[in-house]
């Protein structure tokens, strides 16, 4: 099977969701003549041309809005955010336009939209740029948000976003872009709202999506040469999100750590474990533990930063805390 | 070191206990696990036993007050230890009247309350004077106020409230555990005071319930066998039909859709059996309510569909029977279980079902004895009911309600002749059993009653 980067499979899922409908075209900042910010877009422009790559003045709201409107007369937008942090400009387009239109139009416009871009945390971004918005998306009827953590999901994901009827947010990340992995050849959709197991281990499970995947299948790596063996589960959509799997998951090992990017509170985590209390209440044999962001603006410095950063230590204890391993 | 006496849980039902009588006198020397007082529960009058060695220094609770599971109720300790401190920090210990009311209060409000009182001094403060005056100032008015007063002493001191406590439950708490270590201490019929915990501050946790299996008998004092070790039933995924079912028939029936099936069985026979052997010797008597007993068991074993629990996302098939005996009691019912009913004799069947009432009528059960049927029967007879419908005990899938047998004009061979009659009611929780599946249940039931030789074999 070949192997590609993150990078290189969205390209290929972009390109050929393109090439399969006419409606599809991308807009956003630097797509077009330069290839895409994260070069994510190399080579669009010249395949579909202008029409169809779109590059846009620095006005997330704007171009936001302007996919919105496209949506509501039957073409099919990616809008693409450099990062998500410069997309809380364009909330209002997200949150009050695409997610509610069905809904407020009684059913007369379905707005298949995709909005991408890479979110979270990269090196020495600072507090600005640096953040994990998931929480904020998946908090809202209307849309949907998945998070894919290597380029053989960021392929089948993206694909299947394209072609979904909703609002897709698509939660890409800049330390992924380089990262490589194994993406067959034929074509293949991932569908929207299931779950992934990624490792299978009997005695606890890490539950996570996106970036902090990686994370996780390291923290798996060193537990299992001390023999801890954990089940890794990668909910790949956090909206829907797969509940039975992490339901499943939970039964099986009665322990749970919960890994993700951003912040503690009211974070993804949270919800969480409130499926895994309200489902599986008499199968949990510990308190979950969660794993996150410490609660404060990403610091720029690099010793800080990376003190402020969940990771495999972090997760590691975690999991050991859980086993009641460790106190 | 003094040990705490505190109002356990001696039923799995239990929320708070009255006690009955005290046995020991303050002063009495007491060993650990002598019998100190007399509880009622809501289900039987139940012993409270001591946790330490000692002298019973403080009968904390009066005989005939209620205090809820986990008070203190009496303090045992050395003859000259200073026990005040114990005292001090206990809710009952000056405002027992109020206790059942106010002990639920939550430990919030004690520390928002707490800037308000700079000298926080958990030892001298709280002594017995400090509830008092909020006692005469309105006390059904104002149930916050006496909380406070109680709570104050150990929200300063201790801002995380039990979770330092290394091992709550050698002082007679409840022993902490993780729920599944609880789901799996009822399946497996373990008392769980009498594990031991290997989690932090002695939570018991999965390997200590496996560990105490794996040692056997010895570490399960419930000895009676229990519904739910492996092999002894079956959990039978729900199918489509079966979850529509279940959703449509709650929706118009409430949270149990029961309908309910009434057959009428001939007895003859079976009273010709019954007299016959009670002609060979009285050690061979048995009432009509045995052999109905033996019967329903018999005809169960055969229908794992009927003997049955509706578990939510389940239905758990038995392959054995314990089939629950509603017994009336002075103030109620109760449902003792008759175990393993259809490996069961005839007479040992009807020895046990007869100490089982006793006892439930002395309230004397303990609670192995009451739970873990997998199916009931009630039975009216004997106040010349002739027919009635009984309540489903869930998760139970079904109950049995027995009227009276009586002598009844019938049609035999066209004929009409006078036969023994009874009338057998099964209600029945539509979304385990269907009409049919009740139906082909009852018709066995039938068979063995007027075939009585049937259960015998």
């Amino acid at each position: 099977m070949p192997v590609i980067t993150y990078r290189d499979a969205l390209n290929q899922a972009l390109r050929e969701e393109m090439q399969r409908d006419d409606r599809v075209f991308i807009m956003g900042e630097e797509v077009g003549v330069y290839q895409g910010a994260y070069k994510v877009s190399k080579g669009m422009l010249q395949e579909f041309g202008e029409m169809r790559v779109v590059d846009t003045p620095i006005t997330e709201l704007g171009f936001a809005g302007v996919g919105v409107g496209a949506a509501m007369v039957g073409l099919r937008p990616i809008i693409e955010f450099m990062t998500w942090n410069f997309a809380l400009l364009a909330l209002d387009q997200v949150v009050n336009s695409a997610a509610k239109m069905l809904y407020m139009s009684g059913g007369q416009y379905s707005i298949p939209i995709v909005f991408r871009g890479p979110n979270g945390a990269a090196l020495q971004l600072s507090a600005q740029h640096s953040q994990a918005w998931e929480s904020w998306l998946a908090h809202i009827p209307g849309l949907k948000v998945v998070a894919p953590g290597t380029p053989y999901d960021a392929k089948g994901l993206l694909k299947s976003a394209v072609r979904d009827e909703n609002p897709v947010i698509v939660l890409e990340g800049e330390m992924l872009y380089n990262t490589k992995g194994e993406v067959p050849a034929e074509e293949y959709l991932i569908p929207l709202g299931k779950a992934a197991l990624k490792r299978e281990g009997d005695h606890c499970s890490i539950i996570t999506h996106g970036k902090m995947i990686l994370v996780a299948l390291q923290a798996a790596d060193q537990l299992a040469k001390e023999g801890i063996r954990v089940d890794v589960l990668d909910l790949l959509s956090l909206r829907p999100m797969d509940v039975e799997a992490i339901a499943t998951t939970v039964r099986k090992t009665n322990r749970a750590v919960v890994l993700e990017e951003g912040w503690e509170l009211a974070g993804i985590g949270a919800q969480i474990v409130d499926y895994i209390q309200r489902d599986c209440f008499d199968d949990l044999d510990a308190p979950v533990v969660r794993v996150h962001q410490t609660d404060v603006p990403m610091p720029y410095a690099k010793n800080l930063e990376r003190a402020a950063k969940p990771d495999v230590p972090k997760t590691i204890a975690a999991v050991k805390k859980v086993m009641y391993l460790e106190q | 070191m003094a040990t705490k006496v505190v109002m356990e849980a001696l039923s799995p039902t239990m929320e708070e206990g009255r006690l009955v009588k005290w046995v020991k006198n303050e002063g009495d020397t007491v060993a650990k696990g002598e019998v100190l007082a007399e509880i009622e529960t809501d289900k039987a009058v139940m012993e409270l036993v001591a946790r330490g060695d000692g002298v019973l220094r403080k009968r904390v609770l009066a005989e005939g007050q209620t205090a809820p599971v986990g008070q203190l109720v009496g303090v045992i300790g050395a003859a000259d230890e200073d026990i005040g401190a114990i005292l001090s920090s206990a809710p009952a210990a000056a405002a027992p009247a109020a206790s059942a009311g106010a002990a639920p209060a939550t430990a919030e409000p004690a520390q928002t309350q707490a800037p308000a009182q700079p000298a926080a001094q958990p030892a001298a403060a709280p002594a017995p004077s400090a509830p008092a005056p909020s006692a005469p100032t309105a006390p059904p008015a104002a149930p916050p106020t006496p909380a406070l007063g109680e709570k104050q002493p150990s929200a300063p001191a201790a801002p995380a409230p039990a979770a330092a406590a290394p091992a709550p439950h050698e002082n007679g708490g409840r022993p902490r555990s993780s729920p599944l270590a609880r789901r799996l201490a009822s399946d497996r019929g373990l008392d769980l005071g009498q594990v031991q915990g290997s989690g932090p501050g002695g939570r018991i946790i999965k390997r200590d319930i496996e560990a105490a299996s794996a040692a056997g008998p010895a570490a399960a004092p419930l000895t009676a066998p229990r519904p739910a070790a492996a092999g002894d039933y079956a959990d039978v995924p729900l199918t489509q039909i079966r979850k529509t079912i279940a959703r449509r028939l709650t929706e118009s029936l409430g949270p149990i859709p029961t309908f309910y099936l009434t057959m009428e069985a001939d007895l003859t026979r079976t009273a010709e059996m019954r007299d016959a052997m009670l002609e060979a010797d009285n050690e061979f008597k048995v009432s009509f309510n045995d052999i109905i007993l033996k019967a329903v068991a018999t005809a169960l074993a055969r229908h794992p569909e009927v003997n049955a629990h509706w578990l939510g996302d389940r239905v758990r098939q038995f392959n054995r029977v314990h089939l629950g005996m509603a017994v009336a009691i002075e103030d109620g019912l109760i449902t003792p279980v008759l175990f393993d009913a259809d490996r069961k004799g005839l007479g040992e069947l009807s020895r046990e079902a007869r100490e089982l009432a006793a006892k439930a009528r002395a309230r004397k059960l303990t609670p192995n004895e009451y739970t873990g049927s997998t199916f009931s029967v009630s039975n009216l007879g004997m106040f010349g009911i002739d027919q009635f419908t009984a309540i489903i005990n869930p998760p139970e899938a079904g109950i049995v309600a027995v009227g009276a047998v009586e002598d009844k004009p019938v049609v035999v061979d066209g004929q009409v002749v006078v036969r023994k009659r009874v009338r057998v009611t099964m209600s029945c929780d539509h979304r385990v059993i269907d009409g049919a599946t009740g139906a082909r249940f009852l018709q066995d039931l039938r068979r063995m009653l007027e075939n009585p030789l049937m259960i015998v074999y």
